[in-house]
């Protein structure tokens, strides 16, 4: 293929979000996976990403901005040492992965309240062509594509693939200024994200991204059919391309030496509708209504963050249920370590990378049947969302048989051994290809 | 010279309804389920192979002959949901061309865990088929064709059997055929016939797989293969589910007309006769000693028993299930005990089975469970259910009678 010859390698504008250690979810997770394997196998990516100018991370990548001209303030990648074919270009931007009209308000708020605070700031902030925010999320997602497409302007690249709604007008400007090719990488859907409560303007910019795009990846066959099913996007142009999961690379025998007096069972996300938070605790309430030494764990942040802790306290388990806010890195794989059991009760889950971690982490896994990670797993038990009384059955025997825990646990962190990036990276790859030299 | 000798098994499991750990109540089998999987196997396999074979044992005036055995539990079901099939089988043990084998009525793995218990079925499954067809089995047949020398030894010391069926595995074979009648270690009396697991299978597992060199199987070629035994062999050994008639392969696979044609075929030849397992014994002596120091089964290629045992689940499962074997009998409550021995049936165990559960396959057949997961925590809660049912019923009885003897029993049975 000559993958290696500089001539004839595929070079990606690649429109993402989030890269570490600063990840907040799966959409992040993913696009640092997926570029990383790309990079192994040569593929050249200019990763670009928003990033606010005053937030306290925006040391760890190379930043180029389109106001600086190009003529950058090079601040040094802790990991691009790793990277050897991926440039970064960061857009000054308030997006941010998982944005909603009303929390994209909220930041932008803060934000102006920070530079009140602080007087160093020096940008001008009319809104105008200058500003580095839009007064609403869609004003932004629009002003986000023309700096994207300014960008462009300056790079070199075959093939363009941005993920999830909020690049994809970037997307769409980029490649018909360009007039390069245009992969959208579905990771959810407003639906996933919102149920039947359909935002009209995201569900349009979904839509006219997946119509413009060249391909679409889908991660999974539930979000396929979403796409073809929702948005009326022929089936032919749509893939499906799963998930990794990146090795941890610690391998432990987690002894169950350390005797503890009760067990952990753990919910890992963002406490939002779509992970179905309230389905998790009404099952602990019939779990603890049989057993008693055992403790939920909620790690996470979201909307539904405080109704949750009500509920638990409406439930009458308020004292059995722990809320350990949004965790990162280190204390994430500290929490896999403590529990017992994870639990992902998503109502809409596209993928769902953090049950593939959990495996990794030696923790067996209650996963929804409404997830795309489903399809994938096979060792790994499955409950409908909504059916309590079948989680909590499950719940409470993996808890009191160590036997059912140990042969999930054993198959279940082989199976997730097959589900490598580079495989994801590898039909990306492939996409490309086909997309560059049509049949 | 080679008899051919047919014996199919026939059983259906009790399959247990989705019971939760918040369930409370002892019907723990699925009617419905149970009585559709019995009704749709009888009109698919049961009936129109009944009556094929009747049929020809009628059309060869005797010369065509075959065995079953069939399981208690099959058959109470076929008593309950399908009475037009028992009523055939009553009209094929009239003919007197038919022969019954014996086996656990439960079609349990008890002999690896309880010789009592084992025993027991045992007897119980004769007395059923004596009930029913007038015709005391001589011939044993362990669940599986589960087979190891104790077993040969237990089966001579009950002293009804004259032989004992098992698979024809190469690694107790070595360069011996299963075309002879053998004798197992350690017995004087009992004989053993063996599967001819490679004709078997011709008919039982690739009859219809196109991919298969030899497709399409028809029956002039397979009575090629039979014939080419004669001179070196007495007996070829056909041993399979009768499900294979219709329900693995279906009808328009053609494996009903392979049937009806097949025994015409192989009687054109002068040599070849049909014997069921009691003739054949009857007609030849044993060539050879069989050796089987570890446990051996007809199941997968690997002809073990990871199958029922091969995970953790299924080990804990079987260990948890016959630990309470004291404790149920002590109850003496039928109905505790019934349900117990329900539980005992292999198929629980196959269905928690992750050995190919990533490829999916075999394993899969008429399996009510999603996973073997699944099929685990049912068992379990179900089991969990069953001991406290037991307990309830025996903790009055402690507390009064004088404590529970339990040598007695035991002593009772070793063999």
């Amino acid at each position: 293929m000559g993958l290696h010859d500089e001539g004839t390698r595929v070079r990606v504008f690649m429109l993402g979000w989030e890269f570490p250690p600063f990840i907040s979810g799966g959409l992040g997770t993913a696009c640092y996976g997926l570029t990383k394997a790309l990079d192994q196998l040569g593929v050249r990516v200019t990763f670009v990403l928003p990033k606010m100018v005053d937030s306290q991370y925006a040391t760890h990548v190379r930043l180029l901005t389109p106001q600086a001209k190009r003529q950058e303030i090079v601040r040094r990648v802790a990991r691009t040492d790793e990277l050897t074919n991926v440039s970064f270009r960061a857009i000054m931007s308030p997006l941010q992965a998982y944005a909603t009209p009303k929390s994209y308000d909220e930041k932008v708020e803060q934000v102006l309240r920070l530079r009140r605070e602080t007087t160093t700031w020096s940008g001008s902030g009319d809104g105008g062509g200058g500003a580095d925010y839009a007064g609403d999320l869609y004003r932004e997602v629009h002003r986000y594509a023309s700096l994207a497409m300014d960008m462009a302007k300056g790079e070199e690249f075959d093939i363009i693939h941005a993920h999830d709604w909020m690049t994809y007008p970037a997307g769409v400007g980029v490649a018909m200024m360009s007039g390069k090719p245009l992969v959208v990488h579905i990771h959810s859907t407003e639906f996933d994200r919102s149920g039947e409560h359909v935002n009209q303007m995201v569900y349009n910019i979904e839509r006219e991204g997946m119509q413009r795009a060249d391909r679409v990846i889908a991660v999974s066959h539930l979000t396929r059919s979403i796409v073809i099913g929702r948005y009326g996007i022929p089936g032919d142009k749509v893939e499906v391309v799963y998930n990794g999961v990146e090795r941890s690379g610690v391998w432990s025998m987690t002894p169950e030496t350390i005797k503890r007096e009760e067990k952990i069972v753990l919910f890992l996300g963002r406490i939002t509708m779509q992970k179905g938070p309230e389905y998790f605790l009404q099952a602990a309430k019939k779990v603890l209504d049989v057993m008693d030494n055992v403790k939920f764990v909620m790690a996470g942040s979201g909307d539904l963050m405080y109704r949750s802790v009500e509920l638990a306290a409406q439930l009458g388990i308020g004292n059995k249920v722990l809320f350990t806010g949004f965790l990162r890195g280190d204390d994430v794989r500290r929490i896999f370590r403590m529990a017992d059991l994870y639990v992902m009760p998503s109502v809409s889950e596209p993928f769902g990378i953090a049950p593939l971690e959990a495996l990794d982490n030696d923790v067996p896994v209650i996963i929804s049947k409404q997830s795309g990670v489903s399809e994938v797993l096979r060792h790994a038990l499955k409950v409908d969302f909504w059916d309590v009384n079948e989680m909590a059955n499950k719940i409470v025997a993996v808890l009191k048989y160590p036997p059912l825990r140990m042969t999930l646990r054993n198959h279940g962190n082989f199976e997730v051994r097959k589900l490598r990036w580079r495989d994801a990276a590898q039909s990306c790859l492939r996409i490309y290809e086909e997309t560059l030299v049509p049949a | 010279m080679p008899s051919i000798c047919f014996y199919f098994q026939v059983h259906q499991p009790m399959r247990l309804r989705h019971y939760t750990v918040f369930d409370n109540d002892d019907r723990y089998f699925d009617e419905g389920r149970n009585a559709a999987i019995c009704k749709k196997v009888a009109n698919k396999c049961y009936l129109p192979a009944n009556r094929t074979l009747l049929r020809l044992i009628q059309q060869h005036k005797g010369r065509f002959r075959v065995a079953y055995s069939l399981t208690g539990i099959l058959l109470e079901q076929l008593d309950r949901y399908s009475p037009e099939v028992l009523s055939t089988f009553h009209a094929l043990a009239k003919t007197g061309c038919v022969e019954f084998l014996a086996e656990t009525y439960y079609h349990s793995l008890s002999f690896l865990y309880s010789r009592k218990e084992f025993i027991e079925q045992v007897r119980k499954q004769i007395d059923l088929v004596r009930d029913l067809f007038g015709q005391t089995p001589k011939v044993f047949r362990n669940t599986e064709l589960i087979y190891n020398n104790d077993l040969g030894l237990l089966i001579e010391a009950m002293g009804c059997f004259d032989a004992i069926l098992t698979e024809g595995a190469d690694h107790i074979l070595g360069y011996r055929s299963p075309n002879f009648v053998y004798q197992p270690k350690g017995c004087r009396r009992l004989k053993m016939l063996l599967k001819n697991y490679s004709l078997s299978d011709d008919i039982a597992f690739r009859f219809s797989n196109r991919y298969w060199a030899q497709w399409p199987l028809t029956v002039e070629k397979f009575t090629r293969w039979i014939n080419a035994v004669n001179g070196s062999g007495n007996v070829v050994n056909l041993f399979m589910d009768y499900e294979t008639l219709g329900e693995h392969q279906w009808e328009d696979t053609g494996i009903f007309d392979f049937m009806r044609c097949l025994p015409g075929e192989l009687l054109k030849h002068p040599d070849n006769d049909f014997k069921t397992p009691s003739e054949v014994v009857a007609s030849y002596e044993p060539t050879g000693m069989i050796d089987v120091p570890h446990v051996i089964s007809w199941a997968d290629t690997e002809r073990d028993l990871s199958a029922w045992l091969g995970n953790p689940m299924q080990s804990n499962a079987i260990h948890e299930l016959y630990r309470l074997e004291k404790q149920i009998k002590r109850a003496n409550d039928e109905r505790i005990l019934t349900d117990w021995r329900k539980l005992q049936a292999s198929d629980h165990f196959y269905y928690m089975c992750t050995k190919y559960f990533a490829d999916g396959d075999v394993h899969k057949y008429f399996n009510p469970y999603d996973s073997p997961y699944d099929s685990y925590i049912n068992f379990m809660n179900v089991l969990d259910h069953l001991e406290r049912r037991c307990a309830a019923k025996e903790a009055p009885i402690l507390s009064c009678d004088s404590p529970p003897a339990s040598g007695i029993p035991l002593a009772a049975v070793s063999v």
